[in-house]
């Protein structure tokens, strides 16, 4: 390969990777529609601020409702960044570079819109400073805050530390890019001058990250798991909740990271960089990582299924055939053993085909966890008498429906700036990746 | 930590110059501490010697937990704690020597549901807020149905207290589980874990909550109710400290409950004012508690329904429809 061919390659690499980087019509609607959105959810959260949780479905029977399901999807979907940087990146898989980034963008917007959603369940929102101050380490919730909170701080490293050095390339070789950016990307870039030493330091500690990263991931859901596995209600009082959790969030997180790819490869033009090949693999690991969630499902109900005893009894007969069986049954099969079915076979790895099962999966995947969260409560060890009906059986209102959507339109916008003014694909690893040394900086 | 022994030792005699140097700077640093805590053990102690004063006028005082001592005048002092947080710290402490103790009868109960509203009359609760509710039972299909009042079992191993953020529920010494509602931030991870479903959340305004504005939060008597924050059964324990009964055990038509103090092993009827050795009740009626396979404890004993007074009816259901 010639210095010319290099340049060349460099320069179209660099500008298929960065021509989105400006603001047009598309943007400004997208992003209208989005705030416009917030803002009617963020009315019906101004609602249950004044009137109270009582503007919402949860009573005092069924008392953890979408919020917490929701709560534990965000969580879950979070924790994709791990799977894809720390654990496939790790062992050295090549093809993941494109995605690395992607994975991590997801990461930092679930995870931090979290910790969002736990709040908006609070009764008492404005005492959420009593955590820090008057917090008891015997409450997993404490355990929970302190494993998001470093969970998110690692991603967030983690997204930067890479980005670095597109920093330092954009600045100085995006002619397109506005003039108000250039001083944001030209602090960003910390001086990087693509300097050996500079690399090493760079590498080193996205090495050190890669490895802590994978002990907070881990903890943050088999924490929020034992926000239910530490009582002892049926359904909730399990010793495999841990890795049932974990498992589980791979499949939301492997869709979750199909879906943005389908649609910034569409958007933002990445045909030559975002390949059948990736969807193909990624298509792969969303098969592997759902056949170890069935195996946990299997595991779940069929032991204490096989046992019966008398509240599990209950709680089960309603999830088989009672008033949450036809739920179940769609979540299961259509959410878990039809995707991994057809994920078996080539042609539905493609990105289309891939794209709508994501779409399945992770759907399913939110619906999963309001089965994990409310069916318990709704028959508790004693029984549920002289209370109102709706104490009974929880049903939720319109206001808690907003509620719950909107962490979902706040994880859009963060996805969506970090991906309109930051390269989605890695620059300067792409450019390492396709034989570019060393990169000249004026 | 083993550099000194190195310092001297002639299999490694390369270490000796550098760990001299390192011991030499830890020696200085250690009679710098050793210094700085002799003088201020010194200080300390002629601060103590120079407040020792004795007048020689020596007073006789009833303590808390009511004995006899006596002081030196000099030594008196105001109790710092006024108000509020007197009261705040009187509730966390609770009343000293006892622990309190509950059986219910179910023998004897027909569902008048009298205990309940004297209890949501003291606590400003709605009528679908229960501290204390009485259930209709039935264990098996094949046995006998009876009522069973239900509430906090103020458990000697509480979940709900394991389980609070920010100790805004607690455990007594004198055995009563706390809420303190100024604290409470309404997670519900409390009656997540409560087994006996025992706790409830102001969802909505609580009752009359206009009228009780402003008013000082009394942990005792859990009052007034707030908004975004849990209720449940406290034994009255402001009652408790006025050395009455609870107000539930008080309104009782039908003796269905006794309480007491299990140190002194003696409860008293509710409606006869009886008062009968708890080992004794519970023994001679075969006393048992709610759940104990759980582990958590309970300080709420049940003697079992047999030879009931009453003929089971079923209940009517008057609370509203939706709330």
């Amino acid at each position: 390969m010639t210095m010319d061919d290099n340049k060349m390659t460099f320069e179209k690499i660099t500008g298929d990777l960065t021509h989105h980087i400006r603001i047009n019509k598309g943007f400004l609607a997208w992003m209208g529609f989005l705030t416009v959105s917030l803002l009617v959810c963020l009315y019906a959260y101004s609602l249950q601020l004044r009137n109270g949780l009582g503007v919402a479905g949860i009573r005092d029977y069924v008392t953890w409702g979408m919020y917490l399901a929701n709560f534990v999807f965000f969580v879950a979907a979070s924790l994709i960044g791990m799977l894809i940087s720390a654990v496939l990146g790790l062992i050295g898989m090549k093809w993941l570079t494109p995605i690395t980034r992607i994975a991590e963008t997801i990461a930092v917007a679930f995870a931090a819109v979290a910790g969002l959603v736990i709040v908006s369940d609070m009764g008492r929102p404005e005492r959420l400073a009593y955590v820090f101050i008057y917090g008891r380490p015997q409450s997993p919730i404490l355990w929970d805050v302190t494993v998001i909170t470093t969970y998110f701080v690692l991603s967030l490293l983690l997204l930067f530390l890479p980005m670095i050095a597109d920093m330092a390339i954009i600045h100085r070789k995006v002619a397109t890019l506005p003039s108000w950016l250039k001083p944001v990307y030209k602090a960003l870039s910390l001086n990087f001058t693509d300097h050996p030493a500079q690399n090493k330091i760079i590498n080193r500690a996205i090495r050190i990250l890669l490895i802590l990263l994978i002990p907070a991931a881990l903890s943050i859901h088999t924490v929020t798991s034992w926000l239910f596995a530490v009582t002892s209600r049926a359904g909730w009082d399990s010793t495999i909740f841990g890795p049932y959790f974990v498992s589980g969030a791979f499949v939301a997180g492997s869709a979750a990271v199909i879906i943005a790819m389908f649609f910034f490869r569409r958007n933002y033009k990445l045909e030559d960089y975002l390949t059948d090949m990736h969807f193909n693999n990624m298509g792969k690991v969303l098969a592997t990582v759902s056949l170890v969630y069935l195996y946990f499902n299997i595991n779940e109900f069929l032991v204490p299924g096989y046992k019966l005893k008398r509240a599990d009894a209950v709680h089960l007969q309603e999830l088989f055939a009672g008033k949450d069986a036809l739920m179940f049954w769609i979540v299961q099969i259509g959410g878990l053993i039809l995707p991994i079915l057809f994920l078996l076979f080539r042609r539905f790895r493609k990105p289309l085909p891939i794209l709508l099962i994501s779409i399945a999966v992770l759907i399913a995947a939110w619906f999963k966890r309001y089965l994990i969260v409310i069916p318990t409560q709704e028959h508790p060890f004693l029984p549920i008498q002289h209370v109102p009906h709706n104490f009974v059986h929880y049903s939720p209102t319109l206001i808690e429906t907003l509620i719950t959507i909107a962490p979902f339109i706040l994880v859009l916008i963060i996805i969506t700036l970090i991906s309109k003014f930051f390269p989605v694909i890695p620059l300067h690893e792409t450019a390492r990746e396709k034989g570019i040394e060393h990169i000249k900086f004026d | 930590m083993e550099d000194s022994n190195n310092a001297h030792s002639p299999n490694e005699p390369e270490n000796g110059k550098g760990s001299s140097r390192r011991n030499f700077l830890k020696n200085i640093g250690l009679a710098g501490v050793g210094v700085a805590t002799g003088a201020a053990a010194l200080y300390s102690g002629h601060i103590f010697e120079a407040k020792k004063e004795v007048s020689g006028d020596q007073k006789v005082l009833l303590t808390q937990d009511g004995k006899l001592v006596q002081v030196d005048s000099l030594e008196i002092k105001a109790l710092e704690k006024t108000g509020e947080d007197l009261r705040e710290s009187q509730s966390r402490e609770g009343i000293p020597g006892r622990r309190w103790v509950m059986v219910t009868d179910l023998s004897k109960c027909r569902n008048a549901r009298k205990c309940i509203n004297a209890c949501q009359d003291a606590h400003q609760l709605r009528p679908e807020q229960y501290h204390m509710n009485t259930l209709q039972m039935q264990d098996t299909p094949g046995t006998a149905p009876y009522n069973m009042p239900k509430n906090c079992q103020h458990c000697d191993n509480p979940p709900c207290v394991a389980v609070c953020p920010v100790d805004a529920t607690y455990k007594r010494p004198d055995g009563i589980v706390l809420i303190e509602n100024d604290r409470c931030i309404g997670c519900r991870f409390c009656m997540a874990a409560c087994p006996y479903s025992a706790r409830i959340f102001n969802w909505i305004e609580p009752k009359d909550a206009a009228i009780h504005e402003g008013q000082e939060y009394n942990a005792e008597l859990n009052v007034p109710q707030k908004m975004g924050t849990i209720s449940k059964c406290l034994f009255s324990a402001d009652r408790l400290r006025e050395g009455k009964l609870p107000y539930c055990v008080e309104a009782c038509p039908n003796g269905v409950y006794y309480f007491g103090d299990e140190n002194e092993d003696a409860v008293t009827n509710g409606t006869t004012k009886e008062t009968v050795r708890l080992s004794k009740l519970l023994r001679d009626n075969g006393g048992y508690q709610l759940m104990p396979e759980l582990g958590t404890k309970p300080r709420v004993y049940y003697l079992p329904p047999k030879n009931r007074l009453f003929p089971f009816e079923e209940a009517k259901d008057e609370t509203p429809e939706k709330v």
